[in-house]
């Protein structure tokens, strides 16, 4: 039997976090990204073992401050706060008295007074995290802002690719669908071209920003020219109300030419693996045969890493808030 | 169909094809659908007993005309014109490809209306029918049409035809969605604000008549705002129907800038003048309205010089009761199948343009703007053609027109250009009458 994983092997692996909120993949350098990546398959590990829970955060207090609704994220951080032993509060300002006019820096302050030393928080604008950053004494953790970043998913969504392939540097992913809207995309972009991966962005010109080729990577009208040959096909959710002819003409249309199905799949690899952030819009961006196949789908996977990263994020930043203290 | 149709040898032509810039003395052998051999002098040599063969006697013949703006009444107002109608029509005109326009009722907006089009073109077996795809549904220049699977279906561009997409935001997603396929996006640029109501172009001549008018300017204003999106989304636009001076410069200044634009004019705006609206006759009650005579000079300069690369009929059929109506009120619009070759004629008769440029405007530069098969004389291409005594006198009676409507501006007119003989996909679909 293997050994069970405990404090002192995740004691061994944590790091302090190079600052003291995470805002964006850009806070972190590739060796850093690593770190994080080897603490968080101990957390893969542990999260395996019936005794998944460690006191590493005793006596923290983790705030869950989603102004968006997210069951999938907040629970999963809620998780991971929990299973370090801290004390987590879920806040919901949309049904608080925080909703009745209340700005978001007035929220800040007050949330403040109550010494939350990790604030996680979700919200629809695009820099909110950082504002709420500057007002507040404990550490910010971004679950996605706007349009902006998600950082946590895009270490997941690494975690998941390195468990499946073994590596990250030299893979070819193919982010699919809206990325002009994803805060998803944005982080992944960041994250796997650090990482060594050829990253393309795949869908109709509405859906990508003019600007992408300046990312650094591969832009693609063409779903099967965008995934072909490649060993990651990253599908985005698109938004219903992006369609009906705002966007994009229709449903039909978008699943005609973007979703992605076995004909298009096929374009891919062999041994090409299928990822998506959720939640899914089955017969819109992908068809529930690919979404379904164990063989091919790392979609289940995601939601496991995302538990392990989330844990490895809070521990580091844990860390350097010890080392200041 | 064609393959089995005896070959036919013509001798003897005048030979214009825009393609190879040759206007010379041909000869050309017709096979099996397709221009089989072409030489560049009058005679073919030793031909085989069971060709037959025809004697052009010097007339010109060219690639059949490509029209890529006709409306029809099918479906929703057959009265006006069917596409049987329209194709009989087109075939008398020398016109071998025409382009559908989508407004019909219902709008061509999705793949089945097109599929539908096309497949009721299919078994009229006259000429090559296309059809255009709305760019928005219904038209209503609010939500992108289902632009990618009605390309699928067969439809060659985008275009919500007389009704410009005022929304900009709407406009640049069009443009943008269909870069994504490389497809070309129609747009007639007309201010609808300065447009609406007008029923002539604003000036001294409209004040007179006290008609309704609508300046120039609003035609400028709605193309700068094309050719900036076009350029901004890197998407290959047309400008349908350019018409005035001012609008003219705006486009050599955005093809300057290396926006992928190309202009088509009607053939009603090279031919007549606001001055032709004199006596309220309402054939000439047009969409967008008769402009002053500088302004036709500068578009047939433009036509002459390339600026404008494309001519159309805007074929618009529109039966008596639409157009027995006081001139502000009437339908505008005008039909042109059956006069658009006579009437580019006298554009070369009057010596204002080449023969060849004429042709190359009405054939191998919409063909190769749409990536239509027509349009050309060369071996393996489709036989489209038209076989025309470019001199003969003619007088148009409107009431002979084959069309169902008879809004012909040209009505009473003495034109030149007789068409003799169209042939389309290789097979004799319009003989003149001996």
């Amino acid at each position: 039997m293997t050994k069970l994983v405990g404090i002192d092997d995740v004691r061994a692996r944590t790091f302090a976090f190079p600052a003291r909120h995470f805002i964006s993949v850009s806070d972190l350098n590739r060796l850093q990204v690593h770190d994080l990546l080897a603490l968080s398959e101990t957390f893969v590990a542990l999260n395996r073992q019936q005794a998944k829970k460690l006191d590493l955060l005793k006596g923290l207090t983790l705030m869950n401050l989603f102004f968006e609704n997210s069951t999938r994220t907040q629970s999963s951080f809620e998780l991971a706060g929990k299973r370090l032993g801290a004390d987590v509060v879920n806040m919901n300002p949309r049904s608080s008295s925080m909703a009745k006019g209340e700005t978001l820096i007035d929220t800040a302050v007050t949330l403040n007074a109550m010494h939350p030393d990790l604030l996680v928080v979700r919200h629809a604008s695009s820099g909110a995290a950082a504002l709420l950053a500057q007002k507040v004494s404990g550490s910010v953790v971004n679950a996605g802002d706007g349009q902006h970043e998600h950082p946590t998913q895009a270490l997941l969504d690494a975690l998941a690719i390195k468990q499946a392939f073994g590596r990250v540097e030299g893979l070819t992913v193919a982010i699919c669908g809206d990325v002009a809207h994803s805060r998803v995309a944005r982080s992944n972009v960041i994250m796997l071209s650090m990482l060594g991966a050829q990253v393309r962005v795949v869908g109709p010109p509405t859906l990508i920003p003019g600007s992408a080729e300046r990312w650094g990577v591969e832009v693609h009208h063409d779903m099967r020219r965008g995934i072909a040959g490649a060993d990651v096909v990253m599908m985005l959710r698109l938004q219903l109300e992006r369609m009906q002819g705002a966007l994009v003409p229709s449903t039909r249309e978008y699943f005609r030419f973007f979703g992605l199905d076995r004909e298009k799949l096929a374009a891919a690899a062999p041994h090409v693996r299928v990822m998506h952030p959720g939640p899914m819009n089955r017969g819109v961006e992908i068809d529930s045969d690919v979404a379904d196949d164990l063989s091919v789908s790392l979609i289940q996977n995601q939601v496991e890493m995302g538990v392990a990263v989330r844990m490895a994020v809070l521990a580091s930043l844990a860390a350097r808030l010890e080392g200041r203290n | 169909m064609p393959g089995k149709a005896q070959p036919i040898a013509f001798i003897n032509a005048r030979l214009v094809d825009p393609e190879s810039r040759y206007d010379g003395a041909g000869a050309l052998v017709v096979q099996g659908g397709v221009i089989a051999d072409v030489v560049k002098k009058p005679t073919l040599g030793q031909l085989s007993a069971d060709i037959r063969v025809v004697d052009c006697n010097g007339t010109m013949l060219a690639p059949g005309l490509v029209d890529i703006r006709v409306k029809t009444g099918e479906p929703g107002a057959e009265q006006k014109e069917t596409l049987k109608s329209a194709c009989r029509a087109a075939a008398a005109g020398g016109v071998t490809s025409i382009v559908i326009q989508p407004d019909t009722e219902p709008a061509v907006d999705d793949p089945a209306t097109v599929d539908f089009i096309l497949r009721r073109a299919r078994d009229i077996e006259l000429v090559n029918v296309y059809c255009a795809g709305a760019a928005t549904q219904r038209l209503g220049g609010e939500r992108m049409a289902e632009i990618g699977l009605m390309l699928e279906a067969g439809a060659r561009y985008l275009t919500d035809v007389d009704k410009p997409i005022v929304d900009s935001k709407v406009f640049r997603r069009v443009l943008s969605y269909a870069k994504g396929f490389d497809a070309l996006v129609a747009h007639r640029p007309a201010d609808p604000y300065l447009s609406a109501g007008a029923a002539a172009t604003e000036g001294e001549f409209a004040a007179r008549m006290g008609l309704p008018g609508v300046p120039v300017v609003a035609e400028r204003i709605m193309l700068e705002r094309d050719l900036a999106l076009a350029e901004i989304t890197g998407a290959r636009l047309l400008v349908d129907q350019i018409t005035c001076a001012d609008a003219l410069e705006s486009l050599a200044r955005g093809r300057k800038k290396g926006v992928r634009v190309a202009a088509s004019a009607s053939i009603n705006h090279l031919t007549f003048n606001e001055l032709d609206i004199g006596d309220y006759r309402t054939f000439y009650r047009l969409d967008p309205p008769l402009r002053s005579e500088d302004d036709r000079q500068a578009l047939i300069d433009a036509l002459s010089s390339g600026l404008v690369e494309i001519v159309t009929s805007a074929h618009a059929p529109a039966p008596a009761e639409d157009k027995r109506l006081p001139f502000d009120e009437a339908v505008p619009g005008a039909v042109g199948l059956e006069t658009l070759l006579a009437g580019l004629l006298s554009l070369h008769h009057e010596g204002r343009v080449e023969l060849i440029d004429l042709i190359r405007a009405a054939t191998f530069a919409p063909a190769q703007l749409l990536g239509l098969p027509g349009g050309r004389i060369s071996p393996g291409a489709p036989a489209d053609l038209v076989l025309c005594d470019i001199g003969a006198p003619l007088y148009l009676d409107a009431d002979s027109l084959i069309s169902k409507s008879k809004n012909s501006p040209f009505d009473g007119r003495k034109l030149q250009g007789l068409v003799l003989m169209t042939l389309a996909g290789g097979r004799i679909v319009h003989k003149a009458q001996e």
